[in-house]
Protein backbone atom coordinates (compact mmCIF):
# COMPACT_ATOMS: atom_id res chain seq x y z
CA UNK A 1 0.00 0.00 0.00
CA UNK A 2 1.46 3.40 -1.04
CA UNK A 3 0.97 7.10 0.23
CA UNK A 4 1.78 9.77 -2.37
CA UNK A 5 1.55 13.44 -2.76
CA UNK A 6 1.55 14.46 -6.61
CA UNK A 7 2.07 18.32 -7.40
CA UNK A 8 0.00 19.00 -4.49
CA UNK A 9 -1.60 22.87 -4.21
CA UNK A 10 -3.77 23.82 -0.87
CA UNK A 11 -5.30 27.55 -0.25
CA UNK A 12 -6.73 28.77 2.87
CA UNK A 13 -8.80 30.85 1.07
CA UNK A 14 -6.89 33.28 -1.65
CA UNK A 15 -3.71 32.58 0.03
CA UNK A 16 -1.13 29.79 -0.64
CA UNK A 17 -0.41 27.76 1.78
CA UNK A 18 0.90 24.30 0.10
CA UNK A 19 2.66 25.38 -3.35
CA UNK A 20 3.32 22.30 -5.61
CA UNK A 21 4.43 19.44 -3.60
CA UNK A 22 5.57 15.80 -4.58
CA UNK A 23 6.09 13.04 -1.89
CA UNK A 24 6.11 9.29 -1.62
CA UNK A 25 6.13 7.77 1.80
CA UNK A 26 8.03 4.38 1.72
CA UNK A 27 6.09 1.67 3.53
CA UNK A 28 7.97 0.85 7.14
CA UNK A 29 10.05 3.94 7.09
CA UNK A 30 9.87 7.24 9.49
CA UNK A 31 9.12 9.71 7.65
CA UNK A 32 10.37 13.54 9.70
CA UNK A 33 8.46 16.67 8.21
CA UNK A 34 10.26 19.74 9.66
CA UNK A 35 10.43 23.15 8.69
CA UNK A 36 9.96 26.52 10.86
CA UNK A 37 6.10 27.88 11.90
CA UNK A 38 3.53 28.46 9.15
CA UNK A 39 6.15 26.58 6.64
CA UNK A 40 2.78 24.13 5.77
CA UNK A 41 3.02 21.41 7.83
CA UNK A 42 -0.02 21.30 9.53
CA UNK A 43 -1.37 21.61 6.15
CA UNK A 44 0.80 19.08 4.39
CA UNK A 45 -0.33 16.35 7.32
CA UNK A 46 -4.01 17.23 7.32
CA UNK A 47 -3.73 16.36 2.94
CA UNK A 48 -2.13 13.14 3.91
CA UNK A 49 -4.62 12.06 6.03
CA UNK A 50 -7.18 12.83 3.52
CA UNK A 51 -8.41 14.95 5.65
CA UNK A 52 -8.57 18.07 3.18
CA UNK A 53 -8.42 17.35 -0.42
CA UNK A 54 -5.97 19.25 -2.59
CA UNK A 55 -7.19 22.07 -4.44
CA UNK A 56 -5.08 21.35 -7.13
CA UNK A 57 -2.41 18.00 -7.76
CA UNK A 58 -3.50 15.00 -6.25
CA UNK A 59 -3.90 12.79 -3.06
CA UNK A 60 -2.74 9.16 -3.66
CA UNK A 61 -3.57 6.14 -1.75
CA UNK A 62 -3.17 2.90 -3.49
CA UNK A 63 -2.54 4.79 -6.15
CA UNK A 64 -6.05 6.06 -6.13
CA UNK A 65 -6.81 9.56 -5.23
CA UNK A 66 -7.99 9.46 -1.88
CA UNK A 67 -11.52 11.02 -1.93
CA UNK A 68 -12.69 7.90 -4.03
CA UNK A 69 -11.94 5.56 -1.56
CA UNK A 70 -14.49 7.10 0.76
CA UNK A 71 -13.80 8.43 4.25
CA UNK A 72 -14.48 5.28 6.22
CA UNK A 73 -12.45 3.35 3.68
CA UNK A 74 -9.39 6.15 4.73
CA UNK A 75 -9.78 5.36 7.74
CA UNK A 76 -9.13 1.81 8.04
CA UNK A 77 -5.77 2.70 6.46
CA UNK A 78 -4.82 5.93 8.12
CA UNK A 79 -4.43 6.90 11.52
CA UNK A 80 -4.04 11.06 11.93
CA UNK A 81 -3.16 12.26 15.49
CA UNK A 82 -3.47 15.88 15.01
CA UNK A 83 -2.30 18.55 17.63
CA UNK A 84 -3.61 19.36 20.72
CA UNK A 85 -7.11 17.43 20.36
CA UNK A 86 -8.82 17.64 23.95
CA UNK A 87 -12.87 17.33 24.90
CA UNK A 88 -14.22 18.70 28.01
CA UNK A 89 -16.79 15.07 28.21
CA UNK A 90 -16.82 12.86 30.73
CA UNK A 91 -15.42 9.88 29.29
CA UNK A 92 -12.55 7.03 30.01
CA UNK A 93 -9.27 5.94 28.95
CA UNK A 94 -10.97 3.10 27.44
CA UNK A 95 -13.87 5.07 25.84
CA UNK A 96 -11.39 7.64 23.93
CA UNK A 97 -9.00 4.39 22.46
CA UNK A 98 -12.71 2.78 21.39
CA UNK A 99 -13.47 6.00 19.00
CA UNK A 100 -10.40 4.13 16.95
CA UNK A 101 -13.22 1.57 15.98
CA UNK A 102 -15.46 3.53 14.51
CA UNK A 103 -14.64 3.37 10.79
CA UNK A 104 -15.62 -0.54 11.38
CA UNK A 105 -18.35 -0.56 13.22
CA UNK A 106 -22.36 -0.04 12.20
CA UNK A 107 -25.52 -0.64 12.93
CA UNK A 108 -25.19 -3.95 10.95
CA UNK A 109 -21.68 -4.38 12.44
CA UNK A 110 -21.88 -3.88 16.16
CA UNK A 111 -19.48 -3.93 18.98
CA UNK A 112 -17.79 -7.09 19.29
CA UNK A 113 -15.01 -9.21 21.35
CA UNK A 114 -12.77 -8.33 18.76
CA UNK A 115 -12.89 -4.46 18.92
CA UNK A 116 -12.27 -5.33 22.85
CA UNK A 117 -8.98 -7.20 21.72
CA UNK A 118 -7.94 -4.43 19.79
CA UNK A 119 -8.21 -1.88 22.11
CA UNK A 120 -6.77 -3.44 24.65
CA UNK A 121 -3.82 -4.09 22.46
CA UNK A 122 -3.52 -0.58 21.46
CA UNK A 123 -3.17 0.65 25.06
CA UNK A 124 -0.72 -2.33 25.89
CA UNK A 125 1.42 -0.95 22.60
CA UNK A 126 1.37 2.43 24.28
CA UNK A 127 1.78 1.43 27.80
CA UNK A 128 -1.36 2.65 29.15
CA UNK A 129 -3.24 -0.72 30.23
CA UNK A 130 -3.13 0.30 33.16
CA UNK A 131 -4.88 3.44 33.18
CA UNK A 132 -7.63 1.80 31.21
CA UNK A 133 -10.02 2.82 33.37
CA UNK A 134 -9.32 6.52 34.04
CA UNK A 135 -11.11 9.69 33.33
CA UNK A 136 -9.16 11.85 30.38
CA UNK A 137 -9.58 14.93 32.32
CA UNK A 138 -7.08 13.41 35.39
CA UNK A 139 -4.52 12.55 32.97
CA UNK A 140 -1.41 14.45 31.63
CA UNK A 141 -0.03 15.89 28.47
CA UNK A 142 2.01 13.06 28.00
CA UNK A 143 -0.52 10.00 28.73
CA UNK A 144 -3.09 12.11 26.81
CA UNK A 145 -1.19 12.47 23.78
CA UNK A 146 0.11 7.99 24.33
CA UNK A 147 -3.81 7.77 24.33
CA UNK A 148 -4.39 9.59 21.31
CA UNK A 149 -1.85 7.75 19.63
CA UNK A 150 -3.60 4.16 21.02
CA UNK A 151 -6.95 5.44 19.27
CA UNK A 152 -4.78 6.38 16.01
CA UNK A 153 -3.77 2.40 16.75
CA UNK A 154 -7.09 0.75 17.30
CA UNK A 155 -8.39 2.09 13.89
CA UNK A 156 -5.39 -0.94 12.73
CA UNK A 157 -3.43 1.55 9.87
CA UNK A 158 -0.81 1.24 7.50
CA UNK A 159 -0.01 4.91 8.12
CA UNK A 160 0.19 6.59 11.43
CA UNK A 161 0.26 10.44 11.20
CA UNK A 162 1.12 12.62 14.10
CA UNK A 163 1.35 16.49 13.69
CA UNK A 164 4.21 17.56 16.52
CA UNK A 165 3.56 14.85 18.73
CA UNK A 166 5.74 15.85 21.51
CA UNK A 167 4.13 19.27 21.94
CA UNK A 168 3.87 20.30 25.48
CA UNK A 169 5.40 16.86 26.70
CA UNK A 170 8.90 16.88 28.73
CA UNK A 171 11.84 15.83 27.75
CA UNK A 172 11.52 11.86 28.73
CA UNK A 173 8.29 12.12 27.36
CA UNK A 174 9.62 13.41 24.37
CA UNK A 175 11.82 10.73 23.48
CA UNK A 176 9.91 7.88 24.70
CA UNK A 177 6.74 8.80 23.05
CA UNK A 178 9.17 9.04 19.47
CA UNK A 179 11.00 5.94 20.55
CA UNK A 180 7.59 3.76 21.06
CA UNK A 181 6.69 5.10 17.93
CA UNK A 182 9.15 3.89 16.15
CA UNK A 183 8.91 0.55 17.09
CA UNK A 184 5.63 0.47 16.52
CA UNK A 185 4.84 -2.13 13.29
CA UNK A 186 3.27 0.67 10.67
CA UNK A 187 4.58 3.42 8.68
CA UNK A 188 4.85 6.69 10.80
CA UNK A 189 5.15 10.43 9.04
CA UNK A 190 5.21 12.71 11.82
CA UNK A 191 5.82 16.30 12.04
CA UNK A 192 8.61 17.36 14.38
CA UNK A 193 9.58 20.55 16.17
CA UNK A 194 13.32 19.62 17.35
CA UNK A 195 15.58 19.03 14.29
CA UNK A 196 17.56 16.53 16.78
CA UNK A 197 14.72 14.47 17.82
CA UNK A 198 14.04 13.93 13.48
CA UNK A 199 17.85 13.04 13.46
CA UNK A 200 17.51 10.61 16.00
CA UNK A 201 14.23 8.85 15.28
CA UNK A 202 13.94 9.37 11.71
CA UNK A 203 15.07 6.77 8.42
CA UNK A 204 13.96 10.13 5.73
CA UNK A 205 13.47 13.76 6.21
CA UNK A 206 10.71 16.18 4.54
CA UNK A 207 11.67 19.84 5.13
CA UNK A 208 8.67 22.58 4.13
CA UNK A 209 9.62 26.00 4.08
CA UNK A 210 7.21 28.85 2.58
CA UNK A 211 4.66 26.25 1.45
CA UNK A 212 7.44 24.09 -0.96
CA UNK A 213 9.18 21.20 0.12
CA UNK A 214 12.72 22.29 -0.22
CA UNK A 215 14.40 19.17 0.72
CA UNK A 216 13.81 15.01 1.04
CA UNK A 217 16.58 12.61 2.15
CA UNK A 218 18.58 10.55 4.48
CA UNK A 219 19.09 12.43 7.96
CA UNK A 220 22.70 13.32 6.22
CA UNK A 221 21.81 14.19 3.44
CA UNK A 222 19.09 17.05 4.81
CA UNK A 223 20.56 18.01 7.93
CA UNK A 224 23.17 20.31 6.55
CA UNK A 225 24.61 23.71 8.07
CA UNK A 226 23.62 25.73 4.50
CA UNK A 227 20.24 23.75 4.89
CA UNK A 228 19.67 24.94 8.57
CA UNK A 229 20.80 28.45 7.62
CA UNK A 230 18.84 29.04 4.70
CA UNK A 231 15.46 27.36 5.83
CA UNK A 232 15.40 27.93 9.75
CA UNK A 233 17.45 31.04 9.78
CA UNK A 234 20.21 30.06 12.69
CA UNK A 235 23.54 28.94 12.50
CA UNK A 236 24.60 25.91 13.58
CA UNK A 237 27.33 23.12 13.32
CA UNK A 238 25.63 19.64 12.34
CA UNK A 239 28.19 16.78 14.25
CA UNK A 240 28.28 13.24 13.65
CA UNK A 241 28.75 10.26 16.13
CA UNK A 242 31.01 7.30 15.88
CA UNK A 243 27.79 5.34 14.87
CA UNK A 244 26.64 8.04 12.23
CA UNK A 245 23.70 10.03 14.05
CA UNK A 246 23.57 13.51 13.76
CA UNK A 247 23.79 15.89 16.31
CA UNK A 248 22.74 19.74 15.84
CA UNK A 249 24.35 22.26 18.09
CA UNK A 250 23.16 25.38 17.31
CA UNK A 251 25.25 29.20 17.72
CA UNK A 252 23.77 31.56 19.98
CA UNK A 253 22.60 35.22 17.76
CA UNK A 254 22.42 34.85 13.80
CA UNK A 255 22.20 37.93 11.81
CA UNK A 256 21.27 37.21 7.95
CA UNK B 1 -27.43 -12.44 12.67
CA UNK B 2 -25.06 -12.07 15.80
CA UNK B 3 -27.06 -8.86 16.87
CA UNK B 4 -29.78 -10.76 18.83
CA UNK B 5 -27.28 -13.26 20.76
CA UNK B 6 -25.36 -10.00 22.11
CA UNK B 7 -26.37 -10.07 25.70
CA UNK B 8 -26.23 -5.99 25.16
CA UNK B 9 -29.21 -6.37 23.26
CA UNK B 10 -31.39 -8.08 25.61
CA UNK B 11 -30.49 -5.06 27.86
CA UNK B 12 -31.50 -2.61 25.74
CA UNK B 13 -34.26 -3.72 24.97
CA UNK B 14 -35.24 -4.19 28.71
CA UNK B 15 -34.24 -1.05 30.06
CA UNK B 16 -36.29 0.64 27.15
CA UNK B 17 -39.51 -1.80 27.98
CA UNK B 18 -38.61 -0.24 31.28
CA UNK B 19 -38.81 3.46 30.01
CA UNK B 20 -41.75 2.81 28.00
CA UNK B 21 -43.60 2.38 31.50
CA UNK B 22 -41.95 5.01 33.29
CA UNK B 23 -43.45 7.29 30.16
CA UNK B 24 -47.23 5.39 30.55
CA UNK B 25 -47.29 5.95 34.70
CA UNK B 26 -45.83 9.67 34.23
CA UNK B 27 -48.44 10.28 31.22
CA UNK B 28 -51.37 8.36 33.69
CA UNK B 29 -50.63 10.54 36.16
CA UNK B 30 -50.65 13.64 34.32
CA UNK B 31 -53.70 12.99 33.42
CA UNK B 32 -55.40 12.24 36.74
CA UNK B 33 -53.93 15.72 38.70
CA UNK B 34 -55.31 18.85 37.85
CA UNK B 35 -57.90 21.34 38.56
CA UNK B 36 -60.33 18.62 39.61
CA UNK B 37 -58.75 15.87 40.62
CA UNK B 38 -59.98 12.25 39.20
CA UNK B 39 -58.88 8.77 40.12
CA UNK B 40 -55.81 7.03 38.14
CA UNK B 41 -58.19 3.77 38.02
CA UNK B 42 -60.75 6.36 36.13
CA UNK B 43 -58.03 7.25 33.95
CA UNK B 44 -56.96 3.62 32.85
CA UNK B 45 -60.92 3.10 32.46
CA UNK B 46 -60.60 5.85 29.97
CA UNK B 47 -57.61 4.70 28.25
CA UNK B 48 -59.02 1.52 28.39
CA UNK B 49 -62.34 2.66 26.37
CA UNK B 50 -60.81 4.27 24.14
CA UNK B 51 -57.85 2.40 23.04
CA UNK B 52 -59.46 -1.04 23.34
CA UNK B 53 -63.38 -0.07 23.38
CA UNK B 54 -63.36 -1.72 26.38
CA UNK B 55 -67.35 -0.16 27.56
CA UNK B 56 -66.33 0.54 31.09
CA UNK B 57 -68.35 2.97 32.69
CA UNK B 58 -67.05 6.80 33.24
CA UNK B 59 -68.33 9.76 33.98
CA UNK B 60 -68.74 11.43 30.45
CA UNK B 61 -67.02 14.83 31.81
CA UNK B 62 -64.01 13.32 33.36
CA UNK B 63 -64.10 10.94 30.23
CA UNK B 64 -63.46 14.27 28.18
CA UNK B 65 -61.35 16.10 30.47
CA UNK B 66 -58.96 13.47 30.45
CA UNK B 67 -59.12 11.92 26.68
CA UNK B 68 -59.33 15.36 24.83
CA UNK B 69 -57.43 18.11 27.28
CA UNK B 70 -55.07 16.39 29.91
CA UNK B 71 -53.77 13.38 27.79
CA UNK B 72 -53.51 14.99 24.26
CA UNK B 73 -51.80 17.61 26.52
CA UNK B 74 -49.35 15.44 28.48
CA UNK B 75 -48.26 13.92 25.36
CA UNK B 76 -47.60 16.87 23.48
CA UNK B 77 -45.55 17.85 26.73
CA UNK B 78 -43.42 14.43 26.68
CA UNK B 79 -43.03 14.69 22.92
CA UNK B 80 -41.24 18.58 22.84
CA UNK B 81 -39.59 17.62 26.63
CA UNK B 82 -37.63 14.60 24.30
CA UNK B 83 -37.09 16.51 20.89
CA UNK B 84 -35.91 19.51 22.81
CA UNK B 85 -33.59 17.13 24.96
CA UNK B 86 -32.04 15.20 21.86
CA UNK B 87 -31.80 18.46 19.56
CA UNK B 88 -29.65 20.06 22.81
CA UNK B 89 -27.90 16.71 22.78
CA UNK B 90 -27.07 17.04 19.67
CA UNK B 91 -25.95 20.47 18.92
CA UNK B 92 -23.83 20.51 21.85
CA UNK B 93 -21.96 17.89 20.96
CA UNK B 94 -21.48 18.53 16.87
CA UNK B 95 -20.30 22.53 17.75
CA UNK B 96 -18.67 20.94 20.72
CA UNK B 97 -20.24 23.72 22.87
CA UNK B 98 -22.08 22.87 26.49
CA UNK B 99 -23.96 26.13 25.93
CA UNK B 100 -25.63 25.08 23.03
CA UNK B 101 -29.05 24.64 22.91
CA UNK B 102 -32.40 24.33 19.99
CA UNK B 103 -33.16 27.56 20.21
CA UNK B 104 -29.32 28.49 19.05
CA UNK B 105 -29.71 28.62 15.09
CA UNK B 106 -32.75 31.23 15.83
CA UNK B 107 -35.33 28.69 15.33
CA UNK B 108 -37.35 30.37 18.49
CA UNK B 109 -36.71 33.74 17.07
CA UNK B 110 -37.26 33.31 13.87
CA UNK B 111 -40.88 31.12 15.26
CA UNK B 112 -41.99 34.35 17.54
CA UNK B 113 -41.79 37.09 14.47
CA UNK B 114 -43.71 34.21 11.97
CA UNK B 115 -46.24 34.02 15.00
CA UNK B 116 -46.54 37.73 15.14
CA UNK B 117 -46.91 38.30 11.77
CA UNK B 118 -49.71 35.83 11.34
CA UNK B 119 -51.58 37.23 14.15
CA UNK B 120 -50.81 41.15 14.58
CA UNK B 121 -50.39 41.45 10.46
CA UNK B 122 -52.60 39.20 9.08
CA UNK B 123 -50.51 37.80 7.07
CA UNK B 124 -52.24 35.01 4.76
CA UNK B 125 -55.49 36.99 5.37
CA UNK B 126 -56.70 34.31 8.46
CA UNK B 127 -56.16 31.34 6.42
CA UNK B 128 -52.78 30.68 7.72
CA UNK B 129 -53.06 29.30 11.93
CA UNK B 130 -50.45 31.39 14.06
CA UNK B 131 -48.66 27.23 14.48
CA UNK B 132 -48.18 27.28 10.77
CA UNK B 133 -46.95 31.07 10.82
CA UNK B 134 -44.84 30.17 13.50
CA UNK B 135 -43.47 27.21 11.68
CA UNK B 136 -42.58 29.41 8.55
CA UNK B 137 -40.73 31.53 10.45
CA UNK B 138 -38.47 29.31 12.58
CA UNK B 139 -37.77 27.26 9.03
CA UNK B 140 -36.94 30.92 7.54
CA UNK B 141 -34.70 31.56 10.58
CA UNK B 142 -32.96 28.49 9.86
CA UNK B 143 -32.48 28.47 6.42
CA UNK B 144 -31.49 32.38 7.31
CA UNK B 145 -28.38 31.63 9.49
CA UNK B 146 -27.75 27.98 7.91
CA UNK B 147 -26.67 30.29 4.82
CA UNK B 148 -24.80 33.06 6.94
CA UNK B 149 -22.81 30.44 8.85
CA UNK B 150 -22.15 28.46 5.55
CA UNK B 151 -20.69 32.27 4.32
CA UNK B 152 -18.88 32.99 7.55
CA UNK B 153 -16.81 29.91 7.30
CA UNK B 154 -16.29 26.49 8.52
CA UNK B 155 -15.65 26.47 12.25
CA UNK B 156 -18.48 25.72 14.58
CA UNK B 157 -17.68 29.36 15.88
CA UNK B 158 -18.97 30.77 12.94
CA UNK B 159 -22.56 28.72 12.85
CA UNK B 160 -22.69 29.92 16.89
CA UNK B 161 -22.29 33.57 15.87
CA UNK B 162 -24.24 33.22 12.60
CA UNK B 163 -26.91 31.98 15.11
CA UNK B 164 -26.57 34.63 17.27
CA UNK B 165 -26.76 37.40 14.59
CA UNK B 166 -30.00 35.69 13.09
CA UNK B 167 -31.63 35.33 16.65
CA UNK B 168 -31.11 38.66 17.70
CA UNK B 169 -32.22 40.01 13.91
CA UNK B 170 -35.70 38.03 14.29
CA UNK B 171 -36.01 39.25 17.67
CA UNK B 172 -35.81 42.68 16.42
CA UNK B 173 -38.19 42.27 14.16
CA UNK B 174 -40.85 40.61 16.69
CA UNK B 175 -40.24 43.44 19.27
CA UNK B 176 -40.92 46.15 15.78
CA UNK B 177 -44.30 44.56 14.98
CA UNK B 178 -45.07 44.16 18.53
CA UNK B 179 -44.26 48.07 19.23
CA UNK B 180 -45.85 49.52 16.15
CA UNK B 181 -49.44 47.47 15.29
CA UNK B 182 -50.24 45.47 18.60
CA UNK B 183 -52.48 46.87 21.16
CA UNK B 184 -51.65 45.55 24.54
CA UNK B 185 -54.47 42.54 24.53
CA UNK B 186 -52.39 41.02 21.50
CA UNK B 187 -48.96 41.80 22.95
CA UNK B 188 -50.09 39.84 26.80
CA UNK B 189 -51.17 37.10 24.83
CA UNK B 190 -47.68 37.01 22.39
CA UNK B 191 -45.66 37.06 25.29
CA UNK B 192 -47.72 34.18 26.95
CA UNK B 193 -47.18 31.88 23.82
CA UNK B 194 -43.08 33.00 24.18
CA UNK B 195 -43.17 31.61 27.06
CA UNK B 196 -44.99 28.11 26.41
CA UNK B 197 -48.30 27.12 25.81
CA UNK B 198 -49.91 23.92 26.38
CA UNK B 199 -53.64 25.20 26.42
CA UNK B 200 -54.44 24.53 23.26
CA UNK B 201 -53.16 21.72 22.53
CA UNK B 202 -55.72 18.84 21.25
CA UNK B 203 -55.05 15.42 19.46
CA UNK B 204 -54.23 16.67 16.04
CA UNK B 205 -50.83 18.40 17.65
CA UNK B 206 -50.18 15.16 18.58
CA UNK B 207 -50.35 13.44 15.57
CA UNK B 208 -47.68 16.09 14.60
CA UNK B 209 -45.28 16.04 17.44
CA UNK B 210 -45.38 12.29 18.12
CA UNK B 211 -43.78 11.59 14.85
CA UNK B 212 -41.59 14.36 14.41
CA UNK B 213 -40.00 13.55 17.55
CA UNK B 214 -39.40 9.41 17.12
CA UNK B 215 -38.30 10.18 13.63
CA UNK B 216 -35.89 12.81 14.82
CA UNK B 217 -34.72 10.53 17.77
CA UNK B 218 -34.17 7.72 15.36
CA UNK B 219 -32.32 9.50 12.71
CA UNK B 220 -30.19 11.10 15.75
CA UNK B 221 -29.74 7.19 17.23
CA UNK B 222 -28.60 6.11 13.37
CA UNK B 223 -26.24 8.94 13.72
CA UNK B 224 -25.11 7.98 17.42
CA UNK B 225 -21.29 6.52 16.89
CA UNK B 226 -21.01 9.71 14.51
CA UNK B 227 -22.04 11.84 17.31
CA UNK B 228 -19.06 9.58 19.99
CA UNK B 229 -16.68 10.41 17.09
CA UNK B 230 -17.18 14.18 17.54
CA UNK B 231 -15.64 14.03 21.19
CA UNK B 232 -12.20 15.34 20.03
CA UNK B 233 -13.75 18.07 17.82
CA UNK B 234 -14.35 18.00 13.89
CA UNK B 235 -10.61 17.12 12.21
CA UNK B 236 -10.78 14.13 14.53
CA UNK B 237 -14.14 13.06 13.94
CA UNK B 238 -12.98 13.55 10.05
CA UNK B 239 -9.79 11.13 10.34
CA UNK B 240 -11.93 8.53 11.87
CA UNK B 241 -13.72 8.25 8.86
CA UNK B 242 -16.91 10.77 9.82
CA UNK B 243 -18.30 12.33 6.57
CA UNK B 244 -18.58 15.52 8.65
CA UNK B 245 -20.48 17.83 6.30
CA UNK B 246 -22.98 15.17 5.82
CA UNK B 247 -23.67 14.10 9.48
CA UNK B 248 -23.67 17.96 10.11
CA UNK B 249 -26.59 18.99 7.38
CA UNK B 250 -28.85 15.79 8.31
CA UNK B 251 -28.41 16.19 12.09
CA UNK B 252 -28.56 19.66 12.22
CA UNK B 253 -31.30 19.61 9.52
CA UNK B 254 -33.06 17.01 12.03
CA UNK B 255 -32.81 18.64 15.21
CA UNK B 256 -34.18 21.96 13.83
CA UNK B 257 -37.02 20.64 12.13
CA UNK B 258 -37.64 19.02 15.90
CA UNK B 259 -37.27 21.72 17.38
CA UNK B 260 -39.63 23.95 14.88
CA UNK B 261 -42.30 21.40 14.97
CA UNK B 262 -42.38 21.80 18.58
CA UNK B 263 -42.17 25.51 19.29
CA UNK B 264 -44.65 25.73 16.14
CA UNK B 265 -46.83 24.15 18.85
CA UNK B 266 -46.44 25.29 22.33
CA UNK B 267 -44.48 27.97 21.69
CA UNK B 268 -40.33 28.46 23.35
CA UNK B 269 -39.93 26.91 25.98
CA UNK B 270 -36.21 27.32 27.21
CA UNK B 271 -34.12 25.47 29.28
CA UNK B 272 -35.11 22.11 28.52
CA UNK B 273 -32.85 21.97 25.64
CA UNK B 274 -29.60 23.14 27.47
CA UNK B 275 -29.88 21.71 30.62
CA UNK B 276 -31.30 17.86 30.02
CA UNK B 277 -28.40 16.94 28.04
CA UNK B 278 -26.40 17.61 30.95
CA UNK B 279 -28.59 15.85 33.31
CA UNK B 280 -28.49 13.22 31.20
CA UNK B 281 -24.77 13.03 30.74
CA UNK B 282 -24.15 13.37 34.66
CA UNK B 283 -25.90 9.98 34.68
CA UNK B 284 -24.51 7.70 31.70
CA UNK B 285 -21.29 10.22 30.67
CA UNK B 286 -21.23 11.00 26.85
CA UNK B 287 -21.47 7.83 24.62
CA UNK B 288 -24.85 8.24 22.51
CA UNK B 289 -25.90 5.39 22.00
CA UNK B 290 -27.38 5.87 25.78
CA UNK B 291 -27.50 9.76 25.80
CA UNK B 292 -29.89 10.57 23.31
CA UNK B 293 -32.37 7.73 24.26
CA UNK B 294 -32.05 9.12 28.31
CA UNK B 295 -31.77 12.45 27.51
CA UNK B 296 -35.43 12.24 25.76
CA UNK B 297 -36.85 10.29 28.56
CA UNK B 298 -35.81 12.85 31.34
CA UNK B 299 -36.81 15.86 28.36
CA UNK B 300 -40.13 13.75 28.76
CA UNK B 301 -40.80 13.28 32.32
CA UNK B 302 -39.69 17.05 32.75
CA UNK B 303 -42.05 18.70 30.78
CA UNK B 304 -44.64 16.16 31.77
CA UNK B 305 -44.13 17.03 35.34
CA UNK B 306 -43.47 20.92 34.71
CA UNK B 307 -46.69 21.26 32.39
CA UNK B 308 -48.33 19.01 35.72
CA UNK B 309 -47.07 21.84 38.04
CA UNK B 310 -47.98 24.91 35.91
CA UNK B 311 -51.52 23.61 35.72
CA UNK B 312 -51.53 23.45 39.52
CA UNK B 313 -49.49 25.73 41.40
CA UNK B 314 -51.80 28.90 40.61
CA UNK B 315 -55.62 27.73 41.54
CA UNK B 316 -57.10 28.85 38.90
CA UNK B 317 -54.90 30.16 36.62
CA UNK B 318 -52.38 28.63 34.49
CA UNK B 319 -48.68 29.78 34.83
CA UNK B 320 -46.63 29.78 31.27
CA UNK B 321 -44.57 26.12 31.30
CA UNK B 322 -41.48 27.82 30.19
CA UNK B 323 -41.90 30.10 33.65
CA UNK B 324 -41.97 26.26 35.34
CA UNK B 325 -39.02 25.18 33.57
CA UNK B 326 -36.50 27.61 34.53
CA UNK B 327 -37.99 28.28 38.44
CA UNK B 328 -38.06 24.23 39.22
CA UNK B 329 -35.10 22.91 36.57
CA UNK B 330 -32.66 25.73 37.41
CA UNK B 331 -32.31 24.94 41.08
CA UNK B 332 -32.21 21.19 40.19
CA UNK B 333 -29.63 21.97 37.55
CA UNK B 334 -27.13 23.88 40.11
CA UNK B 335 -27.65 20.46 42.41
CA UNK B 336 -26.65 18.44 39.80
CA UNK B 337 -23.62 20.77 39.37
CA UNK B 338 -22.61 21.07 42.55
CA UNK B 339 -22.88 17.41 43.21
CA UNK B 340 -20.77 16.41 40.02
CA UNK B 341 -17.80 18.61 41.86
CA UNK B 342 -18.05 16.66 44.81
CA UNK B 343 -17.91 13.39 42.93
CA UNK B 344 -14.77 14.26 40.98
Amino acid sequence: MSLELQDVEWFAGYRQIIKGVSLEVIPGEFLGLIGPNGSGKTSLMSILSGIRRPDRGRALLSRQDMHRHGRRKLAQHIGFVEQQADTTDRLTVREAVSLGRTPYLSMLSPWTSRDDDLVAQALADVDMAHMADRHWQTLSGGEKQRVHIARALAQEPKFLLLDEPTNHLDIRHQLGLLELVRTLPVTVVAALHDLNHAALFCDRIAVMNHGVLVGLGTVPEILTKTMLRDVFGVSAQVEQDNDGNCFIRYHAAFDK
Amino acid sequence: MGLFKHPAFWHRIGAALAALMLLCAALAFAASVGETSIPVRTVLDTLANHLFDANRHVDAIDSGIIWNYRLSRAVVAACCGAGLAVSGVVLQALLRNSLADPYLLGISAGASTGAVSVVILGLGGGMVSLSLGAFGGAVAAFAFVSLLALQAGRGTGAIILAGIAGSQMFNALTSFIVTKSANAEQARGIMFWLLGNLSGVRWPDVWLALPAVICGLLVCLWYARALDAFTFGRESAASLGIPVRRVYVVLIGSSAMMTAVMVSIVGSIGFVGLVIPHAARFFVGARHGLLLPLSALIGALFLISADVISRIIVPGQVVPIGVVTALVGAPAFALILCHRRVLR
